[in-house]
C-alpha cells in the first residue's frame, strides 16, 4: 500500500491537485454537499422507519423519493473522494481513519442495497406492525449511526497527526 | 467592550483552553458540525426542491415542510452549538478571517430569505400548495436562494479551515 500510495503521488494528476491550492478545498466542498444530500436522504428514510416523519407516505413512496439521491450522491462522493485520494495518497491510504471510514461505508452501502431489495420484494414487511418491528427500528438507528461514523472518521483523516503513535 | 476583547476573554475560558489543547476535542466538535450541516442542507434541500418543482411534486408543500423543517432546526441548533464551541476556542483569529465573516453574512441572508418567505410569500400558500396551480415566482426564488445561501455557507465554511493559519490543511 505504501508503494502504491507513493506511485500514485507522482502521477501528473496528483501533481496537479497538490500544486493548485484551490483544488482540494473545492473537492472537499463538493464532497460535503454530496454528503449532505446522502445524509439528508438516509435520515428521511430512517426517520420514516422510526415513525418520526413522513407518516402520510408509505415506505415504498419514501424509498422511491429518497433512495435515488443516496446513489446519485454516492457517485459524486466516490468521484470527489477518489480525486482527494489521488491528491493526497499517502495522507489517506496509509491512514487508519480512512480504512475505518471505508469499512463503515461498505456496511452502509450494502445495507442500503439490501433494504432496497427487501422493500421491493416484500413491502408489507417494512410497512406493517409485526414482531420484527423493534428489530427494524434498531436497524434504522444503527444505519444512521454508521453514516455518522463515516462522517466522523472522514473528518478525523485530517487529524491523524493528533493521534499518530509512530 | 469591543468584539476583539470579548473573543479574547472567551478564548481564555477553561472550555476554550480544553478545546485548544485536547487532541480529540476540536476534531470531534468539527465532525459533529459536519453531521449537523449535512442534516441542515440535506433536509432543507428537500423543501427547496419542492418549491422549485424538481422533487416531491405529488405532495403538498406544507406537508413536505411539516415533515422536514423541524429536523432542519434540530440540525441548525447542533451546528450553532458546535460552531460556537469551535469559535470560542480561537475567536480572535476567526473574527479576522474573511471567509468566517462571509459565512456569517450568508447565514444572515439565509435567515432573512426564510423570514420573507414565511411572513409574506407563504401567506397565499393555500392557493398553490397542492401542485395543481403553479408555484409563484417569489416562492421559487425563495427555494433557489435558500439552496444558494446554504451552498455558500458550506463553501465559505470549508475555506475557513484552509485560511485560518495561512497554511493549507
Amino acid at each position: 500500500m505504501q508503494a502504491f500510495a507513493e506511485s500514485l503521488s507522482v502521477t501528473p494528476l496528483s501533481f496537479f491537485i497538490q500544486q493548485e491550492l484551490w483544488v482540494i478545498p473545492w473537492l472537499q466542498i463538493v464532497h460535503i454537499v454530496a454528503l449532505a444530500l446522502v445524509f439528508g436522504s438516509v435520515f428521511m428514510i430512517d426517520a420514516r422507519i422510526l415513525g418520526l416523519t413522513g407518516r402520510s407516505q408509505t415506505m415504498t413512496q419514501t424509498a422511491r423519493r429518497f433512495i435515488p439521491w443516496v446513489w446519485i450522491g454516492t457517485v459524486v462522493l466516490a468521484i470527489s473522494g477518489s480525486l482527494l485520494i489521488i491528491g493526497e495518497p499517502v495522507r489517506s491510504l496509509l491512514n487508519p481513519f480512512f480504512w475505518i471510514k471505508m469499512t463503515l461505508l461498505a456496511i452502509a452501502l450494502i445495507s442500503t442495497a439490501a433494504f432496497q431489495t427487501s422493500l421491493n420484494r416484500n413491502p408489507a414487511f417494512w410497512e406493517e406492525d409485526h414482531a420484527w418491528r423493534g428489530y427494524i427500528r434498531i436497524l434504522a438507528v444503527v444505519a444512521l449511526l454508521v453514516w455518522c461514523g463515516i462522517i466522523v472518521a472522514g473528518r478525523f483523516i485530517a487529524y491523524i497527526e493528533n493521534f499518530a503513535v509512530y | 467592550m469591543d468584539i476583539t476583547s470579548i473573543a479574547q476573554w472567551a478564548s481564555e475560558l477553561p472550555i476554550s483552553q480544553f478545546i485548544q489543547t485536547s487532541s480529540w476535542a476540536f476534531p470531534t466538535i468539527e465532525a459533529i458540525h459536519v453531521i449537523a450541516i449535512a442534516m441542515v442542507f440535506g433536509v432543507i434541500a428537500i423543501v427547496d426542491l419542492r418549491l422549485l418543482g424538481i422533487a416531491s411534486g405529488s405532495r403538498r408543500i406544507t406537508e413536505v415542510a411539516r415533515d422536514c423543517l423541524h429536523w432542519t432546526w434540530i440540525g441548525f441548533a447542533l451546528a450553532v452549538i458546535t460552531g460556537s464551541l469551535m469559535f470560542i476556542s480561537n475567536g480572535t483569529v476567526y473574527i479576522t478571517n474573511n471567509f468566517f465573516l462571509w459565512k456569517m453574512g450568508l447565514l444572515a441572508l439565509a435567515g432573512i430569505n426564510m423570514v420573507i418567505f414565511e411572513m409574506i410569500t407563504a401567506r397565499t400558500i393555500a392557493n398553490w400548495d397542492d401542485g395543481t396551480a403553479s408555484v409563484p415566482f417569489a416562492a421559487k426564488l425563495a427555494g433557489l436562494l435558500s439552496l444558494a445561501f446554504w451552498f455558500g455557507v458550506i463553501i465559505t465554511g470549508r475555506w475557513i479551515g484552509f485560511t485560518l493559519y495561512q497554511i493549507p490543511f
